[in-house]
């Protein structure tokens, strides 16, 4: 494996300030808050407002200290209030007294306490967060032994409902603001605000009796209202439904137990909870979470720190999507198909069986294998190792959704191997970004909220997109229109522009100078997402863009295990570590560090997933090997299924039952990720390793193949993580020639005829996919699919905002309500895997492909 | 002996006194001319040698105030004039400004120019429309006659001045709150730093100053930073308005140098009313600790007040006579700030909540001995804890009247409830009623 640590960089000399504080003398950068200082020192100062990724607020006045500064003359001078060390930043000479050396500051934290605690309901042995309470434990170390309060508390009706998700109860809340800040400061999506004022101050979403004002016009909640949440929603600060794909970071950075997650609300208390660092396994970007578990059951996951990757923020999807892992279709033993049916089987007989058949069907046409775009990494080398070595194939592709040959070209050339590239916090310093085929809040979430922390910091951020989504619009985002399949034009276009080549005449010449500029500038970022695959020449374009412009190029997939699959060779042509299938030297070094002779390797470029699934069916190849894999995910899934149902053979590891495992011929079980250990390569680069949470039986998927292996006759050196690692590390990095770039190719985009429009359309974070199983309220909050298209598209169609709409092929049809959007006409976009809305399954086609539109017929619907 | 004076009520009494002729008749905008041929640098100079400091109630020194803005770096900077008058008792911009609105009008137009501001905005207090009306006419009257607008008096200096009705919050007198409800957001103290000088309106440099000290401007242009100097006392020099209200026989509008005592205003005003003593007072609206008729020789400037263990906040003299329950009346003053605190931090949004609580308990009879120690440590807790001013202001007429009328306070305790016959302190009639001649005879 290659260098997985951030390069270290010449740090620039930091500006230090050197203060006292409690009689300790203490260093720190320039623009350190007291609170902060005193914490380098070990002393904690109570608070609830001050968090360390929020702007100061100075609200809640729980952290006040005793501050001296020296005056013009150096003669000590002490303030005469004792001053918010959450506000406050340390200046030279100061000297800070705390609870410990101050009465002044003791009392006035007890005071506070004091006041917090009078209207705070003495609920704490039924409320979720007791046990693990700021205020709670906060109270006991620096509160007053018991209240001299005896008159009336503020009460509120119990909890309002933010969204199916989130609950809000306002007489626990202590106004500390956090939550209203991360909504504004962080997320970008104010789902809630402070209303009233003074002690009838409270939390709330939009309510006009509260407000006393209805939403401003033009922001009634239309039919056609867009990004409008499936679930209850009620109206968030602007009058609109309340969405957010983040709102559950609210829960917990909450310091009280006001704003609690539907699921988890009143189900387990913290101390008998037993928590494991572990991995998001929902997007590319390897969020660091915690697993609270009890008596072998996930109750909740949280978010970890990890200041390098997602800070201390996860999606939704990542806090809330995890019941799939124990849901009631998991396969828990081996089984194989008799009499047309699958029974139950020993490991053993599975083991056997698995081995014969797909050892006969090696010889007789070859095994096509289909990973999924899930694995970890130690699973990714042990199926890149079976297919080359046990299969003797290099028909292994691990993507399950559009892709192309030049994508393996690019993955080869750019990013396998690379090790760490772009960085979080290269997003975050980045002057400029620009995004080609990615809808980062949709498709990354955290990577999304890096890049708005880049934004309020001044940079800049482009997109090639048929339309500004909402996302963009809170990146104060700028948007380069494209028609879907067209973005290598803007790419090409800006790449022609920046070497100062020449550029089409109808091109817009201002945007160009400004975007080539923007991007030229020293840290600039290229962002591509996988779906360029759907557009002819995008890749080569963007590389071209990239070194035209000097700017850094990343790829970010959506799914966890696709960056480490293509370090680990789990596409054709590609061996591990960027090491290119058809270079000699590169197949010695792999046959060696997997004791084969160089012989066994193949030699040629094999098939990817669609060929391998048109060889299925047409017999060239006689059996399949997959993974996690969800046909409906294919760009066909009809496709998939003829391949899978005329494939002689086939052997399925999963978790859980699926399309795969219900025309497999044996089927063995693997562990999820909470089950086993494993480590993600995420987008970055970087290794994202993670323990198993959960005691369990389930085996891993290299496990698994090291003993199919092994009935094969072969050695796999993966019959446990330490071996796994072991067998991963003995590949040295590649030094060899890399893979060339890919060649420039073009396509003319589709006729349009009357009646059609080119489709459009991104997975939605929250959608109908099977990893989101078992969580109602979750799923309550994922957007109602629209159908978005121009005003003059929609004239064209004869359709107006909000009504119904048929998108169709000759395989089938979806209808859903039209949304006027301002983007590229003859376009229209669809969500591609919303509830309702499955376009590759009904539609049989993929962003770019031409569809027909037509008003809804009366009382159809999807 | 100070004497009453007359400088920004110079013509309250004429006909029509609010109408720019009677201004300009009596002088008016003659400063604007004369500062527009002054350099903007001198005007500032003029107004730190002047003296002139606050008058919105924190005594701080306008021309530094002006001094704090940055270098012009080519983008806008702002003048807000503080109109949200709303403290208990304070009584003084409001008739000003519906008196005479042009001596602000004036004002605004020197002070921008001399700070380089080319939009200026005046934020009045919400609920007095008439007010916001007339300054409307009296902004749409300087603008027809070339005193505001583009090319002012033909030397090239343009200004907008926009008057800003706010929606009734008393925090918006404070003011970073103030430029937050501006902008069209919630009122509510912004973090300080950065200060309004370096980031206020639209983050942009900003003055923020009461009316009263921009309506000081012209007539320090017009006479001089020594003729203004030459008033009042060394540390607080110039004109105030004093608002004498209450139990007084002739409340109202008093101008007069800094440093006047409140003997010397009684006297003026005739007196508490006819038959009865002095209580207690306040000497600058309900946020300044009261007074009692110790201090009635205590001359009304920053300095003497602040010594006598007050503040001389906005000269809001709100004269209360022995039929006064001092419990009930800093009771519903503790109301006030309760229903204002803007909720933002804890000790005011909490404690104003406790605090009222316990004086309603105190006033009905229920309180305990242990209530006003409690009282007192409570404001303990607030005092110099709070966000802003207001959690402040809100202990100090309790703690003071504790000081001063332990004893009163004591006599409601234990079930007892107030002794005072609350309608003999009404101002309409302080003598126990006769029942009325018709009483229980029937009629229409």
């Amino acid at each position: 494996m290659t260098a997985t640590t951030d390069k270290p960089a010449a740090a620039p000399p930091v500006e230090t300030v050197t203060c006292t504080i409690d009689d300790v003398e203490v260093t720190v950068p320039k623009g350190t808050l007291v609170i902060r200082a005193a914490e380098q020192v070990g002393i904690q100062i109570p608070r609830f407002c001050d968090h360390p990724l929020l702007e100061p607020a100075g609200a809640c006045r729980q952290c006040l200290v005793e501050v001296s500064m020296p005056d013009r003359e150096g003669n000590l001078r002490a303030m005469p209030k004792p001053q918010a060390s959450c506000t406050m930043t340390v200046t030279p000479g100061m000297v800070v007294r705390t609870q410990h050396t101050s009465h002044v500051a003791d009392k006035a934290q007890q005071g506070v306490m004091e006041l917090l605690l009078m209207n705070h309901p003495l609920d704490c042995p039924v409320c979720d967060k007791g046990g693990e309470c700021p205020l709670q434990n906060q109270a006991m170390t620096n509160g007053r032994g018991d209240t001299r309060f005896v008159d009336v508390k503020r009460t509120f009706p119990k909890p309002i409902e933010v969204s199916s998700q989130i609950l809000l109860d306002r007489e626990r809340c202590i106004l500390c603001q956090r939550c209203t800040r991360f909504s504004e400061e962080i997320a970008g999506d104010v789902f809630i605000d402070l209303q009233e004022r003074g002690a009838e101050q409270q939390i709330g979403r939009f309510d006009e009796e509260i407000l006393d004002f209805a939403p401003p016009s033009g922001q009634d909640r239309a039919d056609s209202a867009v990004d409008v949440p499936q679930g209850v929603a009620l109206p968030d600060t602007s009058g609109q439904p309340f969405a957010s794909y983040f709102s559950g970071n609210t829960v917990q950075i909450c310091p009280v137990g006001a704003l609690t997650g539907a699921k988890y609300r009143f189900r387990s208390r913290p101390f008998d909870l037993v928590s494991s660092p572990a991995i998001g396994e929902h997007d590319a970007c390897g969020s660091a979470i915690r697993v609270d578990h009890r008596r072998g059951k996930v109750m909740r996951r949280l978010s970890g720190n990890d200041p390098a990757v997602n800070e201390e923020w996860i999606t939704d999807k990542d806090r809330f999507a995890f019941t799939w892992q124990a849901a009631d279709d998991r396969i828990t033993t081996p089984m194989v198909r008799e009499d047309g049916a699958l029974r139950p089987a020993s490991w053993v007989e599975a083991l056997d069986v698995a081995a014969r058949g797909l050892a006969a069907a090696r010889d007789s046409g070859g095994v096509g294998v289909l990973p999924g775009g899930r694995l970890t990494v130690e699973d990714a080398f042990a199926w890149s190792r079976f297919a080359r070595t046990v299969l003797g194939t290099d028909d292994v592709d691990q993507r399950v959704r559009v892709h192309s040959v030049e994508e393996v070209d690019f993955l080869a050339h750019a990013v396998a191997g690379t090790g760490v590239g772009v960085t979080f916090a290269d997003l975050e310093k980045a002057p400029a970004v620009l995004l080609a085929g990615l809808e980062a809040e949709e498709e990354a979430g955290v990577t999304f909220l890096r890049l708005r922390k880049g934004v309020k910091a001044g940079a800049r951020v482009f997109s090639v997109a048929p339309f500004t989504s909402r996302g963009l619009a809170r990146l104060d985002g700028t948007l380069l229109p494209a028609a879907p399949g067209t973005e290598a034009e803007w790419l090409g276009t800006l790449a022609a522009q920046a070497a100062g080549d020449l550029v089409p005449a109808s091109a817009d010449r201002e945007t160009l100078e400004d975007v080539a500029g923007a991007l030229g500038a020293e840290g600039a970022v290229v962002l591509v997402g996988e779906r360029l695959a759907g557009a002819p020449g995008a890749y080569a374009a963007a590389l071209r863009l990239a070194e035209a412009t000097g700017a850094r190029i990343a790829w970010i997939p959506r799914r966890a295990g696709e960056r480490g699959g293509v370090e680990a060779g789990l596409l054709p042509g590609l061996l591990p570590g960027g090491r290119p299938l058809t270079d000699a030297g590169a197949r010695a070094e792999v046959a060696a560090a997997w004791g084969v002779d160089d012989a066994a390797l193949p030699q040629a470029r094999g098939l990817d997933t669609v060929g391998i699934l048109d060889a299925l069916s047409v017999g060239q190849l006689a059996g399949a090997l997959v993974g996690g894999v969800e046909l409906a995910d294919m760009p066909d899934p009809e496709h998939a299924r003829r391949a899978l149902r005329a494939a002689g053979f086939v052997v399925s590891l999963e978790v859980r039952a699926s399309e795969v495992t219900e025309l497999a011929d044996v089927v063995l079980p693997v562990a999820p990720p909470v089950e086993r250990a494993g480590s993600y390569w995420n987008w970055e680069g970087r290794v994202r390793p993670f323990a198993a949470a959960l005691d369990s039986t389930a085996l891993t998927d290299h496990r698994v193949l090291d003993a199919l292996a092994a009935q094969l006759g072969a050695t796999l050196g993966a019959a446990d993580p330490v071996q796994a690692h072991r067998a991963i590390a003995a590949l040295r990095p590649w030094h060899g020639e890399r893979a060339p770039a890919p060649q420039q190719t073009t396509s003319d985009p589709p006729a349009v005829p009357a009646g059609t429009a080119v489709l459009a359309g991104w997975r939605l974070l929250l959608d109908d996919g099977r990893m989101q199983d078992g969580e109602p309220f979750l799923a309550g909050t994922a957007k109602t699919p629209v159908a978005r298209m121009s005003a003059a598209t929609a004239a064209g169609f004869d359709v107006f905002d909000g009504d119904r709409v048929t998108v169709s092929t000759d395989r089938g049809a979806i209808t859903v309500a039209v949304a006027i959007t301002e983007m590229v006409d003859h376009v229209v976009w669809l969500p591609l895997a919303s509830r309702g809305c499955r376009v590759h399954d009904a539609l049989g086609v993929s962003p770019g492909q031409p569809v027909r539109v037509a008003p809804a017929e009366k009382g159809g619907d999807a | 002996m100070t004497e009453l004076m007359a400088a920004l009520t110079d013509t309250w009494d004429a006909e029509n006194s609010w109408k720019l002729s009677t201004y300009e008749a009596a002088g008016g905008y003659e400063g604007l001319r004369r500062a527009l041929r002054t350099d903007p640098a001198d005007l500032v100079q003029m107004v730190k040698d002047s003296g002139l400091r606050g008058r919105g109630g924190a005594g701080f020194p306008t021309g530094m105030k002006w001094g704090f803005l940055p270098e012009p770096d080519g983008g806008p900077r702002y003048l807000v004039v503080n109109a949200d008058e709303s403290e208990p008792g304070t009584c003084k911009d409001i008739p000003l400004m519906m008196a005479s609105p042009q001596h602000l009008v004036e004002g605004v137009a020197i002070t921008s120019f001399a700070i380089g501001c080319h939009h200026a905005f005046i934020y009045v207090r919400g609920e007095v429309l008439h007010v916001y009306r007339r300054l409307l006419a009296a902004v749409r009257e300087a603008y027809a006659a070339g005193h505001l607008g583009r090319d002012i008096h033909g030397s090239g200096y343009d200004l907008e001045v926009t008057v800003h009705a706010g929606a009734g919050a008393y925090i918006c007198g404070e003011e970073t709150a103030l430029l937050d409800s501006l902008e069209g957001r919630r009122g509510q103290p912004r973090l300080k730093p950065p200060f309004p000088a370096v980031a206020g309106l639209y983050a942009r440099p900003t003055v923020v100053n009461n009316v009263e000290s921009i309506a000081s401007v012209p007539g320090i242009v017009t006479h001089g930073a020594d003729w203004f100097s030459s008033l009042g006392t060394e540390k607080s020099s110039g004109h105030g308005l004093f608002s004498l209200s209450g139990h007084v026989t002739r409340p109202g509008q008093y101008e007069a140098p800094l440093g006047i005592t409140l003997r010397e205003l009684l006297d003026q005003a005739g007196g508490v009313r006819a038959g009865h003593q002095l209580k207690f007072w306040t000497p600058g609206g309900s946020s300044t600790p009261i007074f009692t008729h110790e201090h009635l020789d205590v001359p009304l400037d920053y300095e003497s007040v602040g010594a006598a263990g007050s503040m001389l906040g906005t000269r809001a003299l709100q004269i209360f006579d022995e039929t006064t329950c001092v419990v009930r009346a800093v009771s519903r003053w503790t109301d006030f700030y309760a229903h204002e605190s803007c909720g933002k931090c804890t000790p005011c949004r909490e404690g104003t909540y406790w605090l009222k609580q316990i004086l309603h308990r105190i006033e009905a009879g229920d309180g305990e001995e242990t209530d006003l120690d409690l009282l007192l440590d409570l404001c303990d807790n607030i005092l110099g804890r709070a966000f802003c001013a207001l959690g402040d202001g809100a202990t100090s007429p309790i703690t003071s009247s504790i000081q001063y009328f332990r004893t009163e306070y004591e006599a409601h305790l234990g079930g007892r409830g107030c002794p005072f016959d609350p309608a003999r302190s009404t101002l309409f009639d302080d003598t126990p009623q006769a029942p009325p001649a018709l009483a229980g005879a029937g009629g229409h």
